[in-house]
């Protein structure tokens, strides 16, 4: 190794670099562009999210409040605290502060840990009432939580046929689909998931529609839940990437405390310590747009 | 070993301890702002004001915590590029994302739809 460079070259310095500081501004600008690859990744979800949202409205009104949002905020306080941490680590990486520059590192992990913990807490509440995605989706009827508002919406009217359609007619402003429904519904008054429109906003909440129906499911699969599980698809595929990248930079910043440890990071070099703090600040910045569109749905 | 001695070490602008916790600071106020705004019905604005709250979040934790206000323009560029082509993706898509007919093929119906017609005709006239 030093066999390769002149004595007074620093040994942190490649080969292939004229001094730290090109080395520091090409690490950082490559950085960067990785960044952007990051955020065209990430940029597909939010397009899926869109083009969802848009044409079903409705059932992202609805489906938003089974997502806690005070762990959702806590989360987000949580994720910028760990921001704060990592920019005072990078600080005291600049300052040279050998004694603080560990600390900070193992409390931002401390936070992806927190932020982990409690997606944990969210994801086992919607693995227990069924509210998972695709073909997986099998909503349960606990009686706590939001199921209750649509259970008392369906015993409102009295009557038990009617309540259903009723219901879907109160929630769903704009029936803009599916017109050959309309009188199929009207047709079939009693146990008549078919509408699809109708059913969507009764979702995993209307299980009184599937209890209507009974023994066989099959029918039922195809109906209203379909649309309401778009929203727990794009939820689960949307914080889960960004999970994965909250997993990643818990990682790369665990590698960046052990050289931290070692001694490795100095004010000529803390290029790493600065890298892994942009992917890390990047995963927060992600989640700053996620927690609203997810969670803060009006 | 070596310190600010070692020729060529990279000149870095240190982010002062009050700035980055001011901007800490103003990060959790606009978190409680922009939950407590959802308890307030103000129609669609409740999308936009979510929205302008992410984006100056974004920003602050971009420009101080990422460095940015400070950095090489270039890097700025690629984060700003990267946005618009995101923007322009989403944009075009949605431009005509509601103008699909359900369906596009005459008479066709999915089998699944089939299915669930035949049963509740079935019923009907079980009834």
């Amino acid at each position: 190794m030093s066999g390769a460079h002149p004595p007074e070259q620093p040994k942190e310095l490649a080969h292939h670099f004229e001094d730290l500081e090109q080395q520091h501004r090409s690490g950082k600008q490559g950085m960067w562009l990785f960044l952007a690859t990051e955020i065209l990744l990430f940029g597909g979800l939010f397009c899926a999210y869109a083009v969802y949202r848009a044409n079903h409205p409705d059932v992202f009104i609805y489906a938003h409040v089974y997502l806690d949002k005070v762990l959702g905020g806590i989360n987000t306080v949580v994720l910028i605290s760990s921001s704060l941490t990592m920019a005072l680590a990078v600080r005291a990486a600049q300052l040279g502060q050998r004694r603080a520059l560990p600390i900070l590192l193992a409390l931002t992990i401390a936070g992806g840990f927190g932020f982990m913990g409690i997606k944990y807490v969210e994801y086992s509440h919607k693995w227990h009432l069924g509210l998972l995605p695709g073909a997986h989706f099998a909503p349960v009827d606990h009686h706590d939580g939001p199921l209750e508002p649509v259970a008392d919406h369906d015993a409102d009217p009295g009557s038990a046929d009617h309540a259903d359609p009723d219901a879907g007619a109160r929630f769903i402003p704009a029936r803009n689909q599916d017109p050959p429904s309309d009188p199929e519904a009207a047709a079939v008054p009693s146990a008549s998931p078919r509408a699809h429109m109708p059913d969507a906003p009764a979702g995993p909440g209307g299980l009184a529609v599937r209890v209507g129906t009974g023994d066989d499911s099959g029918a039922a699969h195809g109906d209203a839940p379909q649309k309401v599980q778009l929203f727990f698809s794009i939820y689960f595929l949307m914080t889960g990437l960004h999970g994965i990248h909250v997993v990643a930079g818990m990682l790369a910043i665990a590698w960046v405390l052990r050289r931290s440890m070692q001694g490795q990071f100095h004010p000529a070099y803390f290029t790493p310590v600065e890298n892994v703090g942009l992917y890390w600040h990047l995963v927060d910045l992600i989640w700053i747009f996620l927690f609203p569109l997810l969670y803060l749905i009006h | 070993m070596q310190s600010h001695s070692v020729p060529g070490a990279p000149s870095v602008h240190v982010v002062s301890l009050r700035l980055l916790l001011g901007v800490f600071a103003v990060l959790l106020v606009l978190t409680v702002l922009t939950v407590a705004v959802t308890w307030v019905d103000l129609g669609p604005a409740n999308l936009v004001i979510a929205m302008a709250v992410a984006v100056v979040k974004a920003s602050l934790v971009a420009l101080y915590f990422m460095h940015l206000r400070y950095d090489q323009p270039f890097n700025a560029l690629a984060l700003v590029s990267t946005l618009l082509f995101v923007a322009l993706f989403i944009g075009f898509v949605l431009l005509d994302t509601t103008h699909y007919q359900p369906n596009m093929i005459p008479d066709y119906q999915p089998a699944m739809d089939k299915a669930a017609e035949d049963k509740a005709a079935q019923e009907a006239s079980s009834d």
